[in-house]
């Protein structure tokens, strides 16, 4: 599990589930912010045609946070248990519990956990939905067929 | 010109309270709620987002409320507010071929991998009105076939493989952002698609409809039509690899236009694009019209409408500039204004003593008629 596949599961899955997955774990770490969270903003860019030279699209808020694990109330290696979360819209929660579950996850004792009990049933989730999102595509779909003219 | 002036404080402050009255509207009625108006308008809310040129579903749906449905007001809400957040990171180029597609037609190939979608459209509706709706009528869940969706590659890679259309290759330019630096005229086709992307639909529009009426006319095709939804990346510093943040809805619409070539190239067909923030069809399809008919003299075509004079189309596209222009006359120009009644007057005056020194000729000969002085109007300097 690299962090940027973990990274994209936490910020497609919706806060609240995020929240509630992760209390499953009984993970209670204590941490500090190095950064933010802070909202800011991200310039979208497009690609002429699908595939040629980028433009800037517009941009989207996006929020962002960084904490590091403490251990009785002192910081621990900032090397290895320093975590990053990144999402879109505002919510600075979200940002804040990508980051924590970022930083736990490079603990070894978490490390399974955090894949088994959190990434992984979110990932089906995720793809649960999308699946059933591709089915109401699907019942959309249509067969055209040309008329001959005259008929 | 305009002077500042001063007061009326507190007739400002009444005519705000009475405003906000006005949008709460009968408090018989429930309060429109955001979520709401973002769940229940979201075509709303994806243009104010592509027009404020800021992607964020319940900051637009705020703005409309604010707003009471004033599009070109929420849009300058949103457009202010985006001035108040700093740039933390710069996207990925949006991978839309990699789109969860909700919609994807083709008006050029009847056959194409992953088929035609019609997503949820008001294509094919009667566009008569629904009174069940008046009174709340249930709404039925979608429907979901038993497959899933195939992949839906981009019908154009089609015809490239062919080698039928003009390739779109990335030589990895970095974009100008008019957000940065101002537009300096003549501007790049990036530059165009950023400005036109945050265009207002009303203008691009009406202007895709003049090509199309023979007006800088490009001959187009809707080759493809995409609706749904994309993943953004970002590349920050803290990991190699880009990191994805969320998926924003998306659409897009590649035309394919009119060919050209040359004695060292084979004809080709060209490409307009469009793509736009939230379900916005109708916009990207105005938007690629007019990108490709801003394109005429890259292509070596004699401009010959409006929709191709790119200073004129793309300097009056953004309605946030247009109305805060036109909006600009309601301020007091009470002094201008004295100014130009002064000089009317002595024209007048002269004109009256001309006409009696030239006795009963009544003929006023058609060079004594002096145009009205406008702004910035040589005629008015030099007599000033």
């Amino acid at each position: 599990m690299t962090s940027a596949r973990r990274q994209r599961i936490l910020a497609l899955t919706p806060r609240e589930r995020l929240a509630e997955q992760w209390a499953r774990l009984g993970i209670t770490p204590d941490y500090r912010c190095v950064r933010g969270p802070e909202v800011g903003m991200a310039m979208v860019r497009g690609r002429m045609g699908g595939t040629g030279n980028a433009f800037n699209l517009g941009e989207m808020t996006l929020t962002r946070a960084s904490v590091q694990l403490m251990n009785d109330g002192v910081a621990t290696d900032a090397d290895t248990e320093l975590g990053h979360g990144w999402v879109k819209g505002r919510d600075t929660r979200h940002a804040e519990l990508i980051a924590v579950v970022d930083a736990c996850a490079k603990r070894r004792e978490w490390q399974a956990d955090i894949e088994e009990g959190l990434v992984a049933p979110l990932e089906q989730a995720l793809d649960a939905e999308r699946h059933e999102q591709a089915q109401r595509a699907a019942a959309t779909r249509v067969d055209f067929f040309t008329m001959v003219r005259g008929e | 010109m305009y002077v500042a002036v001063k007061g009326g404080e507190q007739a400002i402050a009444n005519a705000h309270r009475w405003l906000a009255d006005r949008r709460r509207g009968p408090r018989d009625t429930p309060e429109l709620e955001v979520p709401q108006v973002e769940g229940q308008l979201r075509l709303a809310v994806s243009r104010v987002m592509a027009e404020a040129s800021l992607y964020d579903p319940e900051l637009a749906a705020l703005a409309i409320k604010q707003a009471s449905g004033d599009m070109v007001e929420a849009v300058f809400l949103l457009r202010a507010y985006r001035t108040t957040l700093p740039r933390l990171a710069e996207t990925v180029p949006l991978d839309t071929a990699a789109m969860r597609i909700e919609r994807r037609i083709s008006a050029t190939y009847k056959d194409i991998p992953g088929g035609q979608v019609l997503g949820p459209t008001y294509d094919y509706t009667h566009r008569l009105l629904d009174f069940l709706q008046l009174a709340n009528a249930e709404v039925a869940p979608p429907a979901e076939a038993e497959e899933t969706l195939a992949d839906c590659p981009q019908v154009l890679e089609m015809l490239d493989a062919e080698g039928l259309i003009e390739r779109e290759e990335d030589d990895g330019a970095e974009p100008y952002d008019i957000t940065r630096d101002p537009p300096d005229f003549p501007v790049d086709r990036a530059t165009r698609l950023q400005m036109l992307a945050r265009g207002d639909e009303g203008y691009l529009l009406a202007l895709g409809y003049s090509t199309q009426r023979g007006y800088g006319r490009n001959h187009p095709f809707a080759g493809e039509i995409r609706l749904g939804t994309v993943e953004v990346e970002i590349v920050v510093e803290e990991c190699d690899a880009p990191l994805c943040i969320g998926e924003i809805e998306i659409s897009e619409c590649q035309m394919i236009n009119q060919f050209g070539g040359s004695r060292e190239t084979a004809p080709q067909f060209t490409r307009g694009y469009g793509l736009a923030f939230g379900h916005n069809e109708r916009k990207t399809m105005a938007m690629a019209l007019v990108d490709r008919a801003l394109r005429a003299e890259e292509l070596g075509e004699t401009a010959t409408g409006p929709a191709q004079q790119a200073e004129f189309v793309l300097a009056h596209a953004d309605s946030v500039e247009a109305a805060g222009f036109v909006s600009h006359l309601k301020l007091p120009h009470y002094v201008d204004f004295q100014s130009e009644l002064e000089l009317l007057r002595r024209l007048r005056r002269e004109h009256t003593t001309r006409i009696e020194a030239a006795g009963s000729d009544v003929d006023t000969p058609a060079d004594n008629v002096t145009p009205r002085a406008s702004h910035n109007d040589p005629v008015k300097e030099q007599q000033a």
